[in-house]
């Protein structure tokens, strides 16, 4: 079977290409890059005025699958996959039971196997039942084929689990994904601190307590020589941490999320638990800061932390909602309407920190538009302006902080292993 | 927006962040004469009669929800109390089905207290009936901010340029959100005070001057509203002990009298005499704080008659 991706703006940022050309795949593979790609025997698909990139990653996604299906299983988060561009997700290990040992994540890749439509990823549990305790059995859960390790929606509170974590990962030259905020700060804070806050009256989780655990995690990251990547990173201190720790050649990767780019606390005034996630929307301030560091580099890749809940959990009280809402579906729109349209960022350089950065930080052999690859692509129409409906949306949930937003650019087809997984918002 | 485009009829009442001047006004205005009913010997007109009125409390609540009641029964409404420790909430019903019960029972207005900032303007967004904010977390108490404007202006005769000292626990009073609103429309000047640790972040940026000592927000201040201070802040570690605070920032005579000498004293009760506020002041002739109750019976009555029935004119009920 041979298809012929024909005629569109071929961007490929880890051999810098951006060129109009066809992409020619046999079976799973990518046979020929070129202009002009003259094939009799293959179905084409002609792209004219559209993008064509390396399949998304997502790095950061939850899936609920086991023990959290009301909220989303790997059935339906694979489909929201498809549905925004990714090719892959890795998958946090914060289900019911925890991804903590070797057996659950061979269990989640049988899974993944026979209900999923993308590729997926498993990231195991750091410690044991993410209780902060004791260390989960990483060596075992690498050799099942776990890509990295993370407590997250928890900071490692100890620092001696901490140091423990990263040199016994450091043995395998693992990575370490750190959900960094400072607990005894934020506590049971719903939104960010500041003026908003303030006037709402909600409690506040500082950008401070973001700050003081990624500079522990940088220094923990300088003294045991582990790697680490710093989540879903929000403050201005922040992405000054990591910029310097780079600067001083620590080992150290960075993340942002498609909402911390693109909203403000200012959203909270309407009280929609839709914009409740940690670490929380912040103030314009660190929103700015946010984006330099993405476009600078200082932030590595873009994650969704996608992470869905039943409709009745969100349809509560502000203050009682869980944290967190879909993103895979909107992460593409959102990015493309306030980086790429607003002339922040050039569609490359955003597409880079969406594939082949992701890629390298978890060290997949994805990412990249390259004959003898894996045909992993999505083709994008960045001029597609659409309005976000959750109600279609392939996830189970149904909040979106960017409900009734009007957004412009869109994943249009989803290509994994030479397979059209998403055609025209139907995922296949 | 002019006195005569006013008009408060089936409108919920929120908050006092997004009201007008003019709005303000006309709940001021038509509570002076709701206040002639409380004093009359027979006090029930039949105004609201055959209007329904559920005081929906999360919370434990006596002066707010017994002022509401007597509001709505004063004007011949028919008043219903719905308190958590008796509800279907204790049964695990979400806030939406709760709503949804109370709204198929034919009810006008719904007067909810609740824990979470935001439930009511939650709760406006799923039910018919119109809706009062009787406090809503920290974020806002407007019928408190009413009776306090409505106090100030009733003993100071206008709000304009008032010195208005706001002392105490603010990070955690919807009181003292719902009077900085309202007051900075007014055209007060608001001050704020108490300790570092009980002063939100960023409040400032509402326009309010924000002191360390309190004795600086008292000095020459026409006006010192006294805030509660809850005990379990204490135990939370926002301050050391009942007694610092009390010798600290405890409102007592000698810093009272940094105020002017006529200013008021105010509290939106209840009262932890001897903590924020000296025994000896709390009944002293600067003491409104009986009449903010009664301003309060008064300012109810005006919002539920404006909500339901009320035009753009002060009208003289009989």
């Amino acid at each position: 079977m041979k298809r012929l991706i024909k005629g569109g703006r071929i961007i490929n940022p880890a051999d810098n290409t951006d060129m109009v050309g066809d992409i020619l795949i046999e079976n799973d593979r990518i046979i020929e890059i070129g202009k002009n790609i003259i094939c009799n025997d293959a179905e084409i698909y002609p792209a004219d005025g559209l993008v064509v990139a390396p399949g998304f990653i997502d790095m950061h996604t939850h899936l609920r699958e086991p023990g959290l299906e009301a909220k989303e299983d790997i059935a339906s988060g694979t489909r929201a996959a498809a549905a925004g561009g990714f090719t892959t997700v890795a998958c946090m290990a914060n289900t019911k039971p925890v991804i903590d040992n070797a057996i659950l994540i061979a269990g989640l890749y049988r899974q993944a196997q026979d209900t999923g439509v993308v590729r997926i990823k498993a990231i195991g549990a750091v410690s044991k039942g993410l209780a902060g305790q004791e260390l989960a059995e990483i060596g075992d859960m690498l050799a099942a084929g776990a890509v990295a390790f993370s407590d997250d929606g928890h900071y490692i509170n100890s620092a001696q689990l901490l140091r423990t974590a990263m040199e016994y990962i450091s043995i395998f030259d693992g990575l370490l994904i750190s959900h960094a905020e400072d607990e005894t700060l934020v506590e049971d804070g719903v939104m960010h601190e500041g003026a908003v806050s303030a006037m709402l009256g909600m409690k506040g989780r500082p950008a401070v307590a973001e700050d003081i655990a990624v500079a522990r995690d940088l220094l923990m990251a300088e003294y045991t020589g582990a790697r680490i990547h710093i989540a879903h990173v929000s403050t201005k201190g922040a992405v000054e941490l990591i910029r310097k720790a780079k600067e001083r050649g620590v080992r150290v990767t960075a993340e942002a999320t498609p909402h911390h780019l693109y909203f403000t606390d200012e959203a909270l005034q309407s009280f929609n638990t839709a914009f409740k996630v940690n670490p929380p929307l912040r103030s314009a301030e660190h929103v700015a800061a946010l984006r330099e560091g993405l476009r600078d580099g200082t932030i590595d890749a873009i994650a969704t932390d996608h992470s869905p809940h039943a409709f009745e959990e969100k349809d509560v009280e502000f203050r009682y909602a869980p944290s967190g809402f879909p993103g895979l579906e909107t992460a593409i729109g959102a990015l493309m309407t306030t980086l790429y349209h607003s002339g922040f960022m050039s569609l490359q350089d955003i597409i880079a920190r969406m594939s082949i950065a992701p890629a390298r930080i978890l060290r997949l052999d994805a990412g990249s538009l390259q004959v003898g690859c894996q045909a992993d692509i999505t083709i994008l129409d960045p001029d597609l302006e659409w309005q976000v409906d959750p109600k279609i949306f392939w996830t189970k949930a149904r909040h979106s902080p960017f409900e009734n937003g009007k957004l412009k650019g869109k994943a249009i087809a989803t290509i994994v292993a030479g397979k059209f997984v998403m055609r025209n918002g139907e995922v296949l | 927006m002019g006195r005569s485009d006013v008009c408060l009829r089936g409108k919920d009442l929120l908050g006092l962040q997004n009201m007008e001047p003019a709005e303000i006004e006309l709940i001021l205005d038509t509570a002076r004469e709701m206040k002639t009913i409380i004093d009359r010997d027979i006090k029930k007109v039949p105004t609201l009669r055959g209007k329904a009125i559920v005081n929906l409390f999360f919370e434990p609540s006596t002066r707010t929800r017994t002022s509401f009641e007597l509001a709505g029964k004063y004007l011949g409404a028919d008043v219903i109390n719905i308190t958590t420790s008796t509800s279907s909430v204790v049964k695990g019903e979400s806030l939406r089905d709760t709503l949804l019960t109370v709204e198929a029972m034919g009810v006008d207005i719904i007067v909810m207290r609740h824990a979470a900032e935001g439930a009511t303007q939650f709760a406006a967004g799923i039910v018919k009936p119109l809706l009062i904010n009787a406090g809503d977390g920290a974020h806002e108490h407007p019928t408190q901010g009413l009776l306090d404007m409505f106090t100030m202006r009733e003993e100071k005769g206008s709000l304009q340029g008032l010195k208005v000292a706001i002392i105490g626990d603010i990070l955690h009073s919807r009181v003292a959100r719902s009077n900085i609103w309202g007051l900075k429309k007014m055209g007060a000047e608001v001050h704020l005070a108490g300790p570092q640790t009980l002063l939100p972040r960023d409040i400032d940026t509402l326009g309010v001057q924000v002191h360390k000592r309190i004795e600086e927000a008292l000095e020459g201040a026409d006006v010192v509203n006294v805030l509660r201070i809850q005990r379990e802040r204490q135990q939370k570690g926002l301050f050391p002990s009942a007694r610092e605070y009390a010798r600290i920032f405890g409102v007592n005579k000698s810093r009272l009298a940094l105020a002017k000498p006529d200013a008021l004293l105010m509290h939106p009760g209840p009262m932890n005499r001897g903590l924020e506020i000296a025994p000896d002041i709390a009944y002293s002739e600067q003491s409104v704080i009986a009449e903010q109750v009664k301003n309060g019976l008064a300012v109810r009555m005006a919002a539920l008659y404006l909500m339901l029935m009320g035009g753009n004119q002060v009208e003289t009920i009989n």
